[in-house]
């Protein structure tokens, strides 16, 4: 979601390669996000290559921006 | 610890934000090391028209083949600090990059160099036809100029606040064109002092 919040759209490749994690692993949390309305799968053809990116949905970037309010608010409170 | 999970949550959300968007390898070391070939190169470039035909001269008045080789020996010299400055650049961010863990080919490296190329390119270009119609004056002034602007354009794309190098630099370009005939002093201030200053600023801030 972070990477998400500050690109306009990131690839399935560039996200592994930020996140360091499997292929099974990423796929199945981009699903999680996918079906809570939170990430754009946008599935296109490059030449002859499939290639996926992911954006952020309105939806998506209100909760994130609210995930980092409340973490926010839990430090202030110190 | 409530608390203490939240600090590392917002460290590495924000962690992620950066390395996802911003070229994080770039080392403040670059621009002490570019800072010292400048001086270097702007000293060179000083004692050879002192030797040559004394610092009062102008370029104007010299004889063509005198013009010649100043122009090569100021086009070597150039070259040489612009090489030098990229080189040890590229070898200090590739050293950075084992600590950051962000690879120098980098997608967000690519951008950062797309978005200072823009401004330099142009800027190159617009000196090469200075001094091609012999208005070597503004060619310093130009070079500080859009070596700024550059920085600014590229300022996003990487850590540091090279934003406020860049707005240094065209102010000592812009300043320098109501100096006419102390254009090596400017650019000397510019490349050399500034970066040095600039990068052991950037240097102790973020790497130590």
């Amino acid at each position: 979601m972070s990477a998400l919040f500050v690109n306009d759209s990131l690839d399935f490749t560039r996200l592994k390669e930020l996140l360091d994690v499997t292929d099974g692993n990423l796929a199945s949390h981009i699903r999680a996000l996918e079906e809570a309305g939170y990430v754009f799968v946008n599935k296109q053809y490059i030449g002859r290559k499939p290639n996926t990116s992911y954006t952020l949905t309105r939806l998506g970037r209100k909760a994130f921006q609210e995930h980092i309010q409340v973490l926010e608010k839990i430090i202030k409170n110190l | 610890m409530e608390n203490d999970k939240a600090i590392e949550a917002i460290s590495d959300i924000r962690s992620m934000m950066e390395r996802s968007s911003k070229f994080i390898s770039l080392s403040g070391l670059t621009g002490v090391f570019a800072g010292i070939f400048a001086l270097a190169g702007a000293a060179a470039a000083y004692f050879y028209s002192a030797k040559s035909f004394g610092t009062d001269a102008v370029y104007a008045n010299l004889q063509p083949d005198q013009k010649k080789d100043v122009l090569i020996f100021y086009g070597v010299d150039a070259f040489l600090v612009l090489t030098l400055s990229v080189g040890f650049g590229i070898w200090l961010s590739f050293r950075k990059s084992k600590k950051t863990g962000q690879s120098v080919l980098d997608k967000t490296a690519i951008q950062l160099l797309v978005n200072l190329a823009i401004p330099l390119l142009t800027g190159g270009i617009f000196c090469i036809a200075l001094i091609s119609q012999g208005i070597l004056g503004l060619v310093a002034p130009a070079m500080l100029i859009f070596y700024g602007l550059s920085l600014i354009n590229a300022s996003k794309f990487t850590i540091g606040d090279t934003r406020y190098l860049g707005y240094i630099e065209v102010f000592l370009g812009l300043t320098s064109c109501f100096f006419m005939g102390y254009g090596l002093l400017f650019w000397a201030v510019g490349f050399g002092f500034f970066h040095i200053a600039y990068g052991l600023f950037m240097y102790y801030i973020y790497e130590k």
